[in-house]
This record gives C-alpha cells, structure tokens and sequence, in this order.
C-alpha cells in the first residue's frame, strides 16, 4: 500500500490502495464513484472508458500506480449539468436504453471530438467500435455524435460543414 | 474516501432508503425536480399503488415493472399520467418493493409490461384523478360532475377556480378508491401515442443513474464467488490461506455454489479468488461437450416425439407429394451477455433482509431471500435498481441467493459482483435446438406438407410430452398447409437455460422462415408473393408484410452486389416483418439495411417502439454473425468477449421502422425484431450466393 496522488475531475485525490489495483476499482468501490462501469475487465468492452490526460483509457486495465501525477476525468466530471454538447446531445437523441454502456460512448465520444471536430461516419465506427452496446444504440449514437459537433461548432463560432445524420 | 457514506449509520440508512415507500429512492435525475426533492419536506399521500401526490405538488408514481432498456420508465408513466391529468414535468418514479398490490408474479418478461399495464395502470390513474376531483368537489361543496382535472389541478367548471393537486392530496387520500372509473376515448389521448423524452435519459448521461451493480450500503463489504466450472458439480475442499493472504481480503465463506470471497474492494475479492486453492467434485457432467449434446439431439430426432400439432395426415401427403424437400436446422446455446454482469447487494440481519438488485422478477428475489434467511416475508425488502440489460437473464434468482447466503454468513452486509467470465460461464443458456424438416410440394409449387422434429432442452413448460417454449415459431405457424406434423424431444443434457430474449422464436422462427423459403424456391415462387398467398388468410401478417415490401422496394432492382431475404413472425402480441440487404464479398458477409414493418397494435410512444425494434435487430444480428456457447469436459469455452463477439458500432446496418396504425389492444415489442431478422439475413444470403444457412452463426466457410 502506497499513496497515489492525482487529479480527479479537477479536484485532487489522494487513495491508499494496492499499486496493481485498477483505476474502476479505485474509483467505483474506494472512491464511490460509480457512474463508470465495469463490463469485461479485459478492455474489450469500453464500459469503463474514461479520460487520462485527455486520452481515453479502459480503467479496468489501468493500474492505479500509473495514474500517479495525472489528470483524471469520469463521467462525473464532464459537466456539472450535463451541458457538455455530448452529454446534451445525448439526451436530445435519447441515446440510452439500459444505459449501462453509456458512460464509456460518451467518454469516448468526447475524446473522438476533441479529436476531430466534425467526424464522419467512418471515423465514428473507428473511434467507437471498441464500445459494445448489447442495447443496440449504435445508429442513435452515430446521430448523437454528428449532433454534439454540431453543438460544439456553434458553441466554438465554427460551423460544421458536413451533414449530420446518415449511416453510411 | 467514500466518507460520506462511511459516516452514515447504517440502520438510519436503511430506514431512509425505505422510509414509507418500500422502495429505494432513486431521484430519475431531473434537474428542476432534483431541486424539488431537496428543498421540500413534502408528505406524500398514497391514492394507491402506484400513484402517490406529494403535499408539494409532485406525483411519484411506483412502477412495479423493472427498466432494462426497454422504456417502461417512460411508458408506463404515460398510461397512469394520460388519466391522471397529471402534469409530465412534475412526475418522479420510483421501483416498487414487493406487494401483492401488483399481483402475485411481480416480474418483466415476455414483452408483457405494457400488455399487462395497459388497462390497470390507466384505471389507477383514472381512480386517483376522480378522487382528486371528489376531495375538491367537497371543498367547493359542488357535485364532482361540475369538476374536471387538467394539468395538475381539479378545475370548476363553472367558476374556473381551481385546486392543485398537492392541496388535495390529502383529503383525497381519505376518500373511499371509485368502484368504478372511465377510461378516455383514444381519440382524447394527448400522452399516449406520443413520444415524450425518456424520462430515464437525464441520469444515464452523467453516471447518476443507480445500476445494481452501484449498490451502496454503508459498512458493506465487496464479494466474488469460486464456482465449479462443471454444471452441477460442487465445492469438494478449500483452503483459504493463500487467498485471506491478499490484501483487502476480510473473509473465506462456503455457500451451496461455491466459495465467497469477501473483501474490502470488488478487486481484492477477485485477487483472493485467483489466490484460493480449491477443489471440485465435477459430478455427472464431466464429460459432456457440445458434439455429445448434438449427438444426443441427432439420435432423438430420428424418432417420432411427442406430438405439439397435427393437422391432415402429413405422412400421407409427403408420400404423394410432387416434390420433397428436407433440411436440417440447428442453433448453438447462447449466453445473454448483457453489459451489466449479474451482481446483488444483501442485509441479512436478525430481524430483516434488505436486498438491491436489478432483478426481472421481483417475487422470485424474495421469495429466494426469504427462503435462505427464514425470515417472515414481510421483513425481507427486495430495491430494484436499473438493469443494465435483462434480455431474460435476470429472470434468475441464482446471484440474489448467493449474496443473501454470503451476507446471512458473514453477518453483515455485502456487495456480490459476477465477473464477465463468471457471468458467460454461470449464465442459464438459450438452448441449444436442432430440427428436422420435410416439406411437399403439389404440381404447381404449392406446400401440402410439412413436418418438423425438434430436439431442444426443455425451458419454458412441459405438457403432454412438449415443452411450448421448445417448439413455439414452429408449431404455431399460419401458413395454409393443409397437412402439419410438428413433434418434439426433450433432452436432458445438465446445461442450465431460460429465456433469451423473444424466447423460442430465437431460434424457431430462424428454423421456420428459412424452410418457408426453401420451399418457395423450390417452388420457383418469389419468397414474398409465396407467404402473401399461404398468408392471404392472416390479414395483421398480410399488413406488415406488404408494408416492408413497398418501403424496402422489394420489386425494385438492387444496386449490384446487393441482396434481400424477408421474413416475418407473430409473436408477443405483434406482427414483425423483416427484409434484410446484404452483400457477400471475398466471403465477407455484411448486412447494410433492414427495413421493418410492425403491428404492435396501439402504439404507446413511437420512439420507443422504433428504438426496441433497433434493439432487438442488433441483438438477433449478433446470434447470426457471430455467437455460440460451446462445451468442452462440461464447461463453457468462452469467457469474455474476445470469444464471444457482439455487434459493434461499424457493423450496423442502417434499420428503419415503419408501424402499422392500430387501433388492436397493444401487443408486446421488447422482443418483436430479433426473430426474424435472422432468416431475413440468411434468406438473403441465399439470393447472394445460392448457399442455404442451417446452422448459427454463420460461418465463413457457408459463405464461400
């Protein structure tokens, strides 16, 4: 046991924990967060996806020790309100069913915008192909994708050129 | 760390988390009624069991159905509140405890919640408004008939004055429940038929919403279970030393599936389980593997079996028959996989049991509880929280009992979480099936015969010889054939099953579509004029049928490349027809379209309907591309999702959805789309390639 200082959603966070003990742990059960879920525990299913210094990362495989002096951000920490234009976009597509899988499309759908402002669909596929829904979300999440560029554009003075909308 | 909740007292915990309602409270996250809970000490004043008026105007409404995706949240608010006169905006849910009030199978499966809600939660609204009106027709001292309800509120009718709800409450709550109400009109309705936002959406985009998984009891300590991986095999010995040696590992408990391992994190707990050293009695199942289950299925299906329906003499008409066509159709077992593994928290005390869990069926969660704690029924409280996907797997009570027996003996509460590996290898499996066919052909292309043989583990409910889950989509199809012999086996084989999502039609309706188009081929008929002839009789199956016709363009050319198969089935209550795009190239099989026509009868939110068709799409595409359980020395080989694969993002077609108008009572539509997207894509495989698919999932090697 060692203490691990870093950042979590802006604020720091100090956690005594094993070294090896994966980063959804520390947040679900140590921290009690609970808004990023556990799915498959071998990064193969994005439920736990959540932002390393920006990047998105599967936390039930990430150590917490290599968290040590990083920025963390959950779901909890994407908006006060859910008015982050993912977030926003989400509830104007009604995206979730079961909604278990959602944290991590959004996390990873935010990463993918911050990427890329205005995606395709092909680029949508590509970034999120690694989060299974067994809901079937997939094309109102494509929607909601095209919608948060959209929001984040006019937010950003910056309009998306291409059309929102269409699978392929 | 989690000091918040540490600090809470965890008998005063409990009393709140179920003060005076039986149930969690959950807050749906709605910002402006989030300020509304917090800010307010409001009474609540039960009108019944499902509708109670808070002092400050708020209605909470208790819904007795759980919410796995499916839309019950939403829908069943709009049944109660489109009599209630309620106003949208100010309705809070909540998950009812366990009352008899919602009837004596307190549960959500076969697509039933808005079939059997539909006339009692619109009776329950009605009652509660008509009191609502009485208690203010008192306060006027006028005749209730001089009263209307709107928007939360009685109205005079002849002054205008008006009464909000919240002042009512509770005076109405005094007032004897109406013998007898009327229902609306449809054509009065102004939420039903309507799509308003899911009013579960809010707290699913910022991780509030409370799964089962996210239980939190304060004190409570994290478990995970060493299982036999061999169906019905047992715990033979243990030593815990190694395991207790783990940091964060507080306990070593045996309970009848295996041994817990308690700790004071979910992932110490499964470091202390790689850490245990133990031994299992495999038992009699040792050495079944899935080539010994086929086999048993093959030697069975070569006899006559019980009979589940028989018309004409179909041996007779084989025999004369034109033409004969035989086939063989078979399907893997298949793990329901929903993104939430099965976990449950429990509270085992000496004068009460509370359990959270996102449980289908709430009675069978208690009744389990009580079993393992004796404890009188009404101390034992079942919290249903969010499911994160049910498809039929939390119609189990398997991981309920197994936390209940952990908290009962380590005396305190406890979290259980399923590993993914735990959740494939420990599912109750869809089975397995394998069928023979035959069908005859007359002169001119027309069916007069047609037999099946079904070889499937019994899972639904046995009756003369027939299990009705094991052969329904065969036994009870429509098509005029005058002669009909359906018979089925069933195999005991020690793999644990249940209900897939739309149950036996998963795979029937594979079997039964695909042979209807075998012999339509045979035939030389088109597949979609071939079932709108043996159809004309049918007209809800005539409908969707020609619906999907003319809006997937079925008499219009494809772009090359391109194929279609259609399909279609009644089940749950509704008519779903299916036609499916695919393209197969260098043997790569992708399906790019399907379009779907639907009779559910009346409609309660359209959005709704369209997002459980896509659903129910996505996951019948994944038992035809790419999944099956398989067996080896009694256990499952799968254990995660690397060897059991499911649709993703880049491989969804595009789905669009047309609804039939319907003025029908409402048919179920959780499970209408899997069934027959399936045949819809192998049908189509066939128009590509000239290869008839038997067997699931499709293989490469069919494709070439």
């Amino acid at each position: 046991m060692a203490a691990i200082k870093f950042s979590l959603n802006g604020k720091a966070q100090t956690v005594d924990v094993v070294p090896q003990m994966p980063l959804l742990w520390v947040l679900r059960d140590t921290i009690g967060l609970t808004g990023t879920k556990f799915g498959c525990g071998m990064a193969l299913c994005g439920a736990c996806t959540v932002h390393l210094n920006g990047q998105p990362v599967r936390s039930c495989v990430t150590p917490i020790s290599s968290v040590a002096g990083k920025n963390i951000i959950t779901i909890e920490g994407l908006s006060p309100d859910a008015s982050h234009p993912v977030q926003r976009a989400w509830i104007e597509e009604d995206v979730p069913q079961c909604g278990y899988c959602q944290s991590g499309q959004i996390m990873t759908a935010v990463a993918l915008l911050n990427k890329a402002a205005n995606p395709t669909d092909a680029d949508i596929d590509e970034a999120l192909r690694g989060n299974i829904c067994r809901c079937g979300t997939y094309q109102s999440i494509r929607r909601a994708v095209h919608l948060a560029a959209k929001y984040h554009a006019a937010a950003n003075g910056t309009p998306a050129t291409r059309a929102a909308g269409g699978a392929e | 760390m989690n000091t918040t909740t540490q600090k809470i007292d965890r008998r005063s915990f409990l009393k709140a988390g179920v003060a005076s309602t039986g149930g969690l409270l959950l807050g749906f996250y709605l910002p402006d009624r989030i300020k509304l809970a917090a800010q307010t000490v409001a009474t609540d004043a039960k009108l019944n069991a499902f509708v109670h008026i808070g002092s400050d105007d708020s209605v909470t409404l208790f819904l007795h159905k759980s919410e796995m995706g499916q839309g019950v949240v939403t829908s069943l608010s709009q049944l109660l509140g489109e009599e209630l006169e309620c106003d949208w905006k100010k309705i809070r849910t909540q998950f009812a405890g366990v009352d008899m009030a919602y009837g004596p199978l307190q549960g959500t499966f076969g697509s039933m919640s808005i079939r059997t809600s539909w006339d009692p939660l619109r009776k329950a609204g009605a009652s509660a408004r008509e009191m609502l009106v009485q208690a203010a027709a008192q306060k006027w001292g006028v005749d209730p008939s001089q009263c209307h309800a709107q928007n939360n509120e009685v109205v005079n009718t002849a002054t205008s004055a008006r009464l909000s709800y919240g002042s009512l409450a509770d005076a109405a709550a005094k007032l004897p429940v109406p013998a007898k109400v009327t229902l609306k009109d449809p054509k009065q309705f102004h939420l039903i038929g309507t799509s308003p936002k899911r009013l579960d959406t809010p707290s699913k985009v910022n991780g509030q919403a409370v799964f089962g998984i996210d239980a939190k009891v304060p004190g409570m300590l994290y478990a995970v279970v060493a299982r036999c991986p061999v169906f019905g095999g047992k715990v033979a010995s243990f030593d815990a030393a190694k395991a207790k040696a783990v940091p964060g590992v507080k306990q070593v408990v045996q309970i009848s599936r295996g041994v817990a391992v308690v700790a004071d994190n979910t992932w110490s707990a499964m470091e202390g389980r790689r850490a245990l050293q133990i031994q299992f009695d495999e038992g009699p199942n040792a050495d079944a593997s899935s080539a010994s289950i086929r086999k048993t299925f093959m030697d069975m299906a070569e006899k006559p079996g019980a009979v589940a329906r028989t018309q004409g003499d179909a041996a007779a008409a084989l025999a004369g028959a034109t033409k004969k066509i035989e086939a063989v159709y078979e399907v893997p077992y298949l793990s329901h996989a929903p993104m939430e593994p099965m976990n449950c928290a429990a509270d085992v005390r000496a004068d009460g049991c509370d359990v959270w869990t996102s449980t289908q069926i709430q009675t069978s969660a208690h009744g389990t509880a009580v079993k393992i704690t004796g404890l009188p029924p009404q101390k034992v409280k079942i919290h249903t929280l969010y499911l994160g996907g049910g498809f039929g797997r939390r119609g189990g009570d398997d991981f309920v009992g197994e936390a209940v027996e952990i908290s009962k003996a380590i005396g305190g509460p406890v979290k259980l979480t399923w590993s993914r590996e735990d959740d494939m290898q420990h599912d109750l499996y869809r089975p397995a099936s394998y069928a023979r066919f035959a069908g005859g052909l007359d002169a001119e292309g027309w069916p007069v015969a047609w037999t099946t043989r079904i070889a499937c583990p019994p899972f639904g409910g046995m009756r003369n010889g027939v299990d009705f889950t094991g052969v329904q989509g065969v036994s009870d199809i429509q098509y005029a054939i005058p002669n009909i012999q359906i018979e089925y086996h069933a195999p005991q084989v020690g793999i644990p099953v249940t209900y897939w999502r739309s149950v036996g039609y998963s795979q029937n309706c594979f079997f039964t579509e695909s042979f209807v188009d075998e012999l339509a081929a045979a035939g030389g008929k088109d597949p979609f004029e071939f079932r709108r002839s043996l159809l004309a009789k049918s007209p809800r199956y005539l409908a969707v049928l020609e619906l999907v016709a003319d809006k997937a363009g079925w008499s219009k050319p494809l772009p090359s490349g391109r194929f279609r198969g259609i399909a279609v089935v009644n089940n749950i209550g509704s008519f779903n027809a299916q036609v499916a795009e695919v393209s197969v190239t260098k043997g790569k099989l992708r399906v790019h379209r399907v379009v779907c026509a639907v009779d559910c009868g009346q409609v309660i939110n359209p959005a709704i309907v369209e997002q459980q068709i896509q659903s129910g799409i996505v996951y019948g595409l994944s038992a035809a591309l790419k999944d099956a359980i398989t067996i080896d020395r009694g256990r499952v080989q799968q254990s995660n999702f690397h060897e059991y694969d499911v649709l993703r993002i880049d491989e969804m077609p595009v789905v669009e959805v047309h609804i039939v108008p319907s003025q029908n009572p409402p048919g179920g539509i959780g499970e209408a789309s899997t069934p027959s997207v399936v045949p819809a894509v192998t049908n189509a495989v066939f128009a590509a390639t000239g290869k008839r698919i038997r067997k699931l999932p499709i293989r490469p090697e069919d494709l070439a």
